[in-house]
């Protein structure tokens, strides 16, 4: 049991970073179909810079957590946040469609991670993707309890800080406020003098950049280094988007949400004594509750759980 | 039209006012291009992106940017095997382009293809399956054209109905379909494929025969028929007329009384049937078997061949083929440039579409800088004038 | 008292294109602590003049000085830093906000964020001015009213000392009124300036300290309430009546041709948007709707093309069919059976046609549409079709020959992107059993059209939206008019236009109610309704206000009818 909430709440970690990632992007109005690229990008920079870092070092025993841990984090939100960048210049500035836009940023950011990672030593990735997992110190002194609750390495009280923190801002500050005028009514918000380019940029690069942690955290922490290709990110990040959904748009429902979904995600691999057709079943039902909950959603017309309004719309402000 | 008066003398004022004020430069809306100055900016998009890709592989081996091109070539066209490899694949996309046209003609966002392509070759090889060897070929093959066309309208209607009824997200909605109907396959691979290796030994049944000695020739055929049927539909039957005027002014529809609820409902049961024959294909006539990544995510490459071809069916058979074109171009350039993996065809065909979806901005937007701002004015005036 | 003056409008000129001038070289003035009412009609620039207080047009000519020192207002941002703030018709709020959530919205650059004292702030202005507001109510929640008053909260607390409305009362119940006018008085007892932009007599008089009054664009006298009427102000908002040149002939045989009884449509908001209107429209005759803008007009006549679900009332069309030959042209063979059964149908010799022999025994499918195609059974009396709860194509394949030229001519009477032979098949295309559309009627017509009318297109396949208005509206009014219509409906149908094009509009109008057609028509200004219609029925916050005789009438008297001050006896 143990092992599985373990696992459960690693997948959730992954989710959690692309789902919260999404929701900023789309309270600025922005449907991101890039997050599965970005995510991949994330990975991919991530990587580069603890393969750097540990081939500095003369030998990998030498390597620092805190540096270790910082290093990675910056290039995978830098190379995140880059790729970020190209989607919000030509769905902000150059208003293309953003469906369009995202599709090819998934397309482009699988292809760019292959190939970056086709070029990244991975020689000491065992040893950091162990150090990097390190869980809290006092972890094993307290049981079962600890191992489930406290036995994970930083990512995952990463992930779920920045989604409480994500939702006080969104929901506590003016920034917040601000950020979902613009989501809501980008006219309403130019209105009222608030830079609606400006907020929708931040909103695409730092949502980019968090979602890209899920993938590295998911290489270097939950499967410690070993590498295949981009699919399997890219299919987090689509669960990550139906998870955008059934959370309602609200990052802190986003982390029981995520558990829900990892644990039917990881069901599969770890529950014995039911066959693999029912397992294939269960790994269904996080889509299929996104689709009751969609259609609930829009059937009971509550104004409060819709996306936001002009969600996939470009503003352009002479256009009234 | 009398807002636009107005809406251009807005921004007119605005120019006016800002010339003292901000910005180096700013947008205007334009009238249509001429054709002739689309497609030149196009080109120059994607000769530019190809220069570019040409650039980057050659940083990232030994050989320089000729040799890319000559690889693309080669890879597309160096054998009359690969010729015929392009032309069926080009035929596959266009078949889920042409699927995909009429809902996307309508403003129905449907991210679905994969999924529908998935469950018609799912449904395709249930037949083959259950009642292969059971009944002859020239029995099962139309069972199976029926079961595919039947699984993918059920997945096409689905996402419209409620769309109709209340207005539900037609994007997140056939989005999670697609993963639907990869765990559809998942599962029946699991009951249907006993030792677990979780892949489904080719069938023998159900084969689709060959035409004139080719394997390939029906593929090609059929769906290079339907896309010529569907620019037939949308430009000259009172559906295609439907879907137009429903896509371009649902209050219009509803003013000479269309029935808007009605007319999404059927288009998407056609295109959701159309990407179940795509399936069918896949599963009768080139794999003979299904896996979840059957679809090879056709159905999102396929938005980006109607896209570009500005929804126009006899269009698309060029935009697929450029796409088509490139991807296989590029298996030829990893191996000669010596790349360990195929990434660098989906990062030279994102390049390509970066490049073009920008290039839709300078279609629909003008830019003028600050030093111009008067003059346009002066230029609106005048054409006030004319008027 | 002499009160301090504010804001001093000097010689604004603002011109839209080259040949509309929206204001021509207005000045007033503006004093501390004045209610001051901006009056005048539909399009007289009013709006426009107060735009340009807010930011958001600029002048093209003038001085705008505030305080004494002359002022550059280029956005809404300057216009708060000028302490004026404008609570426009359409509100600018986010939906899933709350009420405080909207009034904080883009204030405090710099400031901690706190909600709470926000509120305290909102509340203690909200109790001195006398609102009503619950600040943790969302606006999707809200009535009209109390998103009035959101907006006018928010201006406040951005500091505004001018306060702008923008026909503040157009939506507001008599109760809401009263309420909405204690506290703009409780405003100006604080020294605020308020600006009411309003063409509703009775209210200047009740709530101003002055009126402006402006026509046509230009700024006539700015006179006090006290040492004015209501009458005096009428015939300087309307001015002299101009007169015209239409071609107005007598009704010729009016008959009833479409009879509306006491229909009530309740809209969005879930306010009565129409009550109780009755009236008839005869065949022969230009029956005029007047009214300000949003009084009805539009959704009367969506409601009578079917495109509302109405709360109650019926709607009538009397086919003039009396003795005259039944075909499939407009009827399908339902439609015959069932006016078979009504006992509305003879044989030639005038013997019953009830869709059965001597012998009580029905006759077959095959036969009645032999005789009818052979034009040998005819009406007994004129055709009574009921078209309430009727969809626009129900009421097409009824036989009913409505067209219709609704207010948004690229938004609904037309596609944009379409060029125009598709927008001609917009009304035939389901024609024949065919699959296919038939391109080649339309593209006559479409040329036809072009020729008759004197569109300016390069061909008929440029897309529609890249005509000016006024071509656009020809190809519009020419499309309903070629479908053949007995009752024409047009609404606006020469906003935006220039001169020459209205008259184009005018003189198909004439000719169509020459031929025998009831035309019923929606203008806005009273010289062209006037000078074209027969009878004008004017129409008020959704109520008939009475129906004049446009030959005899005053013009004066149907401006006082449309702010809803006096029904006039007909």
């Amino acid at each position: 049991m143990s092992v599985f909430l373990i696992s459960a709440i690693s997948i959730a970690t992954v989710l959690l970073f692309g789902c919260v990632g999404e929701i900023i992007t789309e309270k600025a109005g922005h449907l991101n179909l890039g997050i599965p690229g970005i995510m991949c990008m994330g990975t991919a920079g991530g990587c580069l810079g603890v393969s750097l870092y540990m081939g500095a070092l003369s030998s990998p025993e030498n390597a620092s957590w805190i540096l270790l841990v910082l290093i990675s984090i910056l290039f995978s939100v830098v190379f995140a946040a880059a790729l970020g960048a190209v989607y919000a210049l030509l769905t902000v500035t150059l208003r293309c469609n953003q469906n369009i836009t995202g599709l090819a940023i998934t397309i482009f950011g699988g292809g760019a991670t292959n190939f970056i990672m086709s070029f990244v030593d991975r020689t000491h990735f065992d040893p950091a993707g162990k150090l990097i997992s390190t869980p809290l110190p006092f972890a094993d002194s307290l049981g079962v309890f600890g191992q489930v609750v406290l036995g994970h390495g930083v990512f995952v009280y990463l992930a779920i800080a920045i989604a409480i923190a994500c939702a006080i801002v969104l929901n506590k500050t003016r920034v917040g406020l601000h950020l979902r005028a613009v989501g809501e009514s980008p006219a309403t918000a130019d209105a009222a003098g608030i830079n609606v380019t400006a907020y929708k940029y931040v909103a695409i690069l730092s949502g980019s950049a968090i979602a890209g942690l899920g993938g590295f955290y998911y290489i270097m922490d939950y499967i410690k280094g070993s590498w295949e290709n981009a699919s399997t990110i890219e299919g987090f990040g689509w669960l990550a988007i139906a998870l955008v959904i059934f959370v309602l748009w609200k990052p802190n429902f986003g982390i029981l949400g995520a558990f829900l979904f990892g644990a039917c995600y990881i069901v599969a691999f770890v529950i014995s004594g039911i066959t693999s057709t029912q397992k294939e079943i269960i790994k269904m039902l996080p889509y299929v509750i996104t689709i009751v909950v969609l259609v609930i959603t829009s059937a009971r017309k509550n104004r409060e759980n819709q996306p936001p309004a002009s969600l996939g719309l470009p503003y352009f402000r002479e256009d009234r | 039209m009398e807002k636009q008066p107005s809406g251009m003398e807005n921004v007119t004022s605005y120019a006016q006012e800002k010339d003292k004020k901000e910005p180096l430069f700013r947008l205007i809306k334009r009238d249509v291009l001429p054709k002739r100055k689309i497609v030149l900016i196009y080109a120059i998009a994607i000769v530019a992106s190809l220069l570019l890709s040409s650039v980057i592989c050659s940083l990232f081996s030994s050989k320089n940017p000729v040799a890319f091109f000559v690889a693309l070539f080669d890879g597309a066209l160096g054998s009359s095997r690969r010729i015929w490899l392009l032309l069926q694949d080009t035929a596959l996309l266009l078949g889920v382009a042409v699927a995909l046209v009429p809902a996307f003609k309508m403003k129905f966002w449907n991210l679905g293809g994969n999924g529908q392509i998935l469950v018609g070759a799912l449904a395709a090889i249930s037949c083959m399956f259950y009642l292969g060897g059971k009944m002859p070929d020239a029995l099962l093959i139309p069972l199976m054209v029926v079961a595919s066309i039947l699984a993918g309208a059920v997945w096409g209607v689905l996402p419209a109905i409620f769309k109709a009824l209340f207005g539900t997200n037609e994007s997140l909605f056939t989005l999670m379909l697609n993963y639907i109907a990869a765990g559809l396959v998942s599962m029946f691979i699991t009951i249907w494929v006993k030792s677990g290796s979780g892949v489904l030994v080719p069938i023998e049944h159900g084969n689709f025969p060959e035409l004139f000695g080719s394997k390939y020739l029906l593929t090609v055929l059929v769906f290079f028929a339907l896309a010529a049927l569907m620019y037939v539909y949308l430009k000259y039957t009172k559906h295609g007329y439907e879907i137009a005027v429903v896509g371009d002014s649902p209050n219009t529809a509803k003013y000479i009384g269309i029935d808007v609820k009605r007319v999404i409902i059927r288009t998407m049961i056609i295109s959701g049937a159309l990407a179940g024959v795509v399936g069918l294909f896949l599963a009768g006539n080139i794999h003979h078997t299904v896996s979840t990544a059957t679809a090879n995510n056709m159905g999102f490459t396929a938005i980006m061949a109607t896209w570009l071809a500005a929804f126009n069916p006899l269009v698309m058979m060029g935009t697929c083929f450029f796409i088509i074109f490139i991807s296989r171009g590029m298996v030829e350039v990893r191996g000669s440039f010596n790349f360990t993996n195929d990434s660098i065809a989906n990062i030279v065909i994102g390049l390509v579409y970066f490049c073009v979806i920008a290039c839709s901005f300078f279609i629909t937007y003008k830019v003028v800088f600050r030093k111009s701002g008067a003059r346009v004015a002066k230029r609106n005036r005048t054409k006030g004038e004319e008027r | 008292m002499e009160k301090q003056t504010v804001i001093e409008l000097r010689n604004i000129t603002k011109r839209f294109g080259a040949s509309v001038i929206a204001n021509n070289n207005v000045s007033m003035d503006v004093k501390r602590g004045e209610i001051l009412s901006v009056l005048g009609e539909n399009g007289c620039g009013k709006t426009t003049l107060m735009n340009m207080l807010a930011g958001i047009y600029y002048p093209d000519e003038g001085k705008i000085i505030i305080n004494g020192e002359e002022a550059s207002i280029r956005s809404p941002k300057d216009a708060f830093r000028y302490n004026i703030g404008m609570i426009h018709q359409h509100f600018k709020l986010v939906d899933v906000f709350t009420a405080a959530e909207n009034i904080v919205l883009g204030t405090g650059e710099g400031e901690k964020y706190d909600l709470k004292s926000a509120k305290t702030r909102i509340l203690a202005m909200s109790e001195k001015y006398g609102f009503h507001i619950d600040l943790d109510k969302k606006v999707h929640e809200m009535s009209v009213s109390e998103k009035q008053t959101v907006e006018i909260i928010k201006v406040l607390y951005r500091g505004a000392d001018v306060l702008i409305l923008d026909e503040p009362t157009a939506v507001l119940t008599p109760q809401e009124i009263t309420r909405l006018f204690d506290v703009l008085r409780a405003m100006r007892e604080d020294g605020k300036s308020v600006l009411i932009i309003t063409h509703k007599l009775n209210e200047v008089m009740e709530i101003s300290d002055r009126v402006a009054v402006l026509r046509k664009g230009e700024h006539i006298a700015t006179v006090n309430t006290a040492d004015t009427t209501e009458k005096e102000l009428a015939d300087m908002m309307v001015g002299q009546k101009v007169t015209l040149n239409i071609d107005r002939p007598l009704p010729v045989d009016p008959e009833l041709r479409l009879s509306v009884e006491s229909l009530t449509l309740i809209g969005t908001e879930g306010k009565p948007v129409l009550d109780g209107i009755s009236f008839g429209a005869y065949g022969g005759e230009i029956l005029g709707i007047a009214g300000i803008a949003g009084s009805g007009q539009r959704e009367l006549l969506e409601s009578i093309a079917g495109l509302h679900h109405l709360e109650s009332g019926t709607v009538t069309y009397f086919n003039p069919k009396k003795d005259k030959p039944i075909t499939f042209y407009h009827k399908s063979y339902e439609r015959v059976m069932e006016l078979a059964h009504e006992g509305m149908l003879r044989y030639a010799d005038g013997r019953d046609f009830t869709g059965k022999d001597e012998y009580g025994k029905s006759l077959s499918k095959k036969t009645v549409k032999a005789l009818v195609n052979a034009g040998e059974i005819f009406f007994k009396e004129d055709e009574v079709i009921n078209l309430r709860e009727k969809t626009p194509l129900q009421i097409r394949e009824l036989g009913v020959r409505f067209s219709f030229v609704p207010e948004d001519r690229l938004g609904m009477g037309l596609v944009g992107n379409m060029d125009i032979t598709d927008n001609m098949m917009l009304r035939s295309y389901r024609r024949g059993k065919s699959v296919f559309v038939d391109r080649k009627a339309p593209e006559e017509l479409a040329n036809e059209i072009i020729a008759s009318l004197q569109v300016v297109t390069p061909d008929t396949h440029t897309p529609v939206r890249r005509l000016s208005g006024g071509n656009v509206q020809k190809v519009l009014v020419g499309r309903e008019i070629a479908a053949g219509p007995k009752v024409l409906m047009a609404a606006y149908p020469v906003r935006g236009l220039d001169i020459n094009s209205s008259y184009t509009i005018y003189n198909l109008l004439t000719e169509q109610k020459k031929s025998g057609v009831a035309v019923v028509f929606v203008g806005e200004d009273l010289d062209v309704l006037l000078a074209l219609c027969d009878r004008i029925m004017v129409i008020a916050g959704g109520k008939v206000m009475g129906t004049v005789d446009a030959r005899t009438a005053k013009k004066e008297e149907i401006g006082l009818m449309m702010t809803g001050a006096a029904p006039a006896e007909s």
